[in-house]
């Protein structure tokens, strides 16, 4: 303290003779230094009328008692600086968790793209922050079955995070309950109603293909409708299905809803992430996403992904509001 | 050597009181001016919980001067009868008090003294002691 307050005496002193620019910098670089030490205000006006006392020590008398009241002032302000510093340290171990915790949400909520030789089947899924809210589940039986999540919890960050998990393993203690997309929805709301806080709710697309028999059911519990397009007749027909969201209501029934699938048609199944164009209220999204799918349908469904995803988010001035989730699969 | 000298907080008035009271005795002691400022200020905000959340309770002030010069230290006891901190780790967390990140609060206080002690009992009062020496 003695150190910095003979420093700032000759600082100061140097700026009463000669009020030059170069002065007030040499100014400048000692207060980052005062400010490094973690010097309280109150300490820095201290040191003020300390070195006014030495060099003017004729006008200190009056000017004494000023100092000493801004001394007063000037703790109060030292108190709010300290907590904000602790804050901040406080904020940065925060940061530290939140890192760890997405890389274990990661790890967990991870998901393995199913490589079948009867099917093609593409996935993207991109988090707006650090935490993904949503998530894609495969479950699948060698080249009889395959069945596909689409989920997305409504909410962001670590609660939607944490609801996740549960979904994720609400999907996987199903067995071989996984053929029936609305027993499947009947279940996992039922896990999420019991244990997750009342206000988060899931929405979830549901889609159970036998490939066998070519026949793609599904349900949908408040999710974005997927599109499928009918390479027979060119076209693409939304798969909707009317289910309240998973959460909400304990005894909720989802509607059973099937179609066939034919030789190179193929399922877009999406999260709204992908359909909700902010920045575009004018365009239609889904007439975007068909035409797009439409132009490119001999890609590979992964290289359709990606596509998808590179080109919405260009339409999205590259400033996507919501996480971004597609899953598609190719006969 | 220990002096005690206590004020009564009961009307808001008192919190000066007790604020000159603390004030004389760091002077006394031999404390600078920005020490007198803090020591002073941690005894307001004491005196000022008191009377907001207790409304009656003693602000004491002890002068420890021992012959050694390194050993003086001013010890600064609030006890009230009040409703009592339920959790005393959340006061002490930043930006919990309802004053909201002014800085003030326990932790203000523990701050500007050297160690702080609080003893509550729910619906029996509070007791919180402060020490600072003199450096």
């Amino acid at each position: 303290m003695e150190q910095l307050e003979s420093q700032y005496q000759k600082i100061l002193s140097d700026y009463m003779t000669d009020q030059t620019e170069k002065n007030l910098y040499i100014a400048q670089n000692f207060t980052r230094q005062l400010i490094q030490k973690n010097i309280s205000p109150e300490d820095v006006v201290s040191v003020h009328k300390n070195a006014v006392e030495k060099l003017f020590p004729r006008r200190m008398s009056e000017e004494q008692l000023a100092y000493d009241f801004l001394i007063e002032v000037m703790v109060h302000y030292g108190m709010a600086h300290r907590e904000h510093q602790s804050l901040l340290q406080k904020q940065a171990e925060y940061e530290m968790e939140m890192k760890i915790a997405t890389n274990i949400q990661k790890t967990l909520l991870k998901t393995d793209v199913p490589q079948l030789s009867s099917i093609d089947i593409g996935m993207i899924s991109i988090p707006i922050r650090k935490m993904n809210g949503d998530y894609v589940h495969f479950l699948y039986n060698r080249e009889d079955f395959l069945s596909v999540a689409v989920t997305d919890v409504v909410g962001k960050g670590v609660p939607a995070a944490l609801c996740m998990s549960m979904v994720k393993y609400g999907l996987e203690t199903l067995d071989y309950a996984y053929k029936d997309p609305s027993y499947v929805l009947e279940v996992i709301n039922r896990v999420i109603e019991k244990s997750v806080d009342d206000s988060m709710f899931v929405s979830m697309f549901y889609a159970c293909l036998d490939m066998r028999k070519s026949i793609l059911s599904y349900a949908s519990a408040g999710h974005e409708p997927a599109l499928h397009y009918s390479a027979k007749h060119n076209e693409f027909f939304p798969l909707e299905s009317t289910g309240l969201l998973l959460g909400v209501l304990p005894e909720t029934k989802y509607l059973y809803n099937e179609i066939v699938l034919e030789e190179n048609d193929i399922v877009v199944m999406m999260t709204d992430g992908v359909t909700e164009f902010r920045a575009h209220d004018e365009m239609n999204s889904r007439e975007v996403i068909s035409s797009l799918i439409m132009e490119n349908k001999y890609l590979s469904a992964q290289q359709l992904c990606n596509l998808l995803y590179k080109q919405i988010e260009e339409i999205q001035d590259f400033k996507l509001s919501d996480d971004f989730t597609v899953v598609i699969i190719k006969k | 050597m220990t002096i005690k000298s206590s004020v009564e907080i009961i009307t808001e008035w008192d919190i000066v009181e007790a604020r000159q009271l603390g004030r004389d005795e760091a002077k006394a002691l031999g404390f600078d001016t920005v020490d007198q400022a803090r020591i002073t200020t941690a005894i307001s905000e004491l005196a000022r919980n008191i009377y907001l959340y207790a409304r009656i309770g003693v602000i004491e002030i002890e002068r420890v001067e021992t012959d050694a010069d390194t050993e003086k230290k001013i010890i600064v006891i609030a006890t009230d009868q009040g409703p009592g901190i339920e959790d005393v780790r959340k006061v002490m967390e930043d930006g919990y008090s309802t004053s909201g990140g002014l800085g003030a609060g326990l932790p203000g206080v523990n701050r500007l003294m050297d160690n702080m002690v609080i003893q509550s009992v729910m619906g029996k009062g509070t007791t919180i002691r402060a020490e600072k020496w003199l450096r």
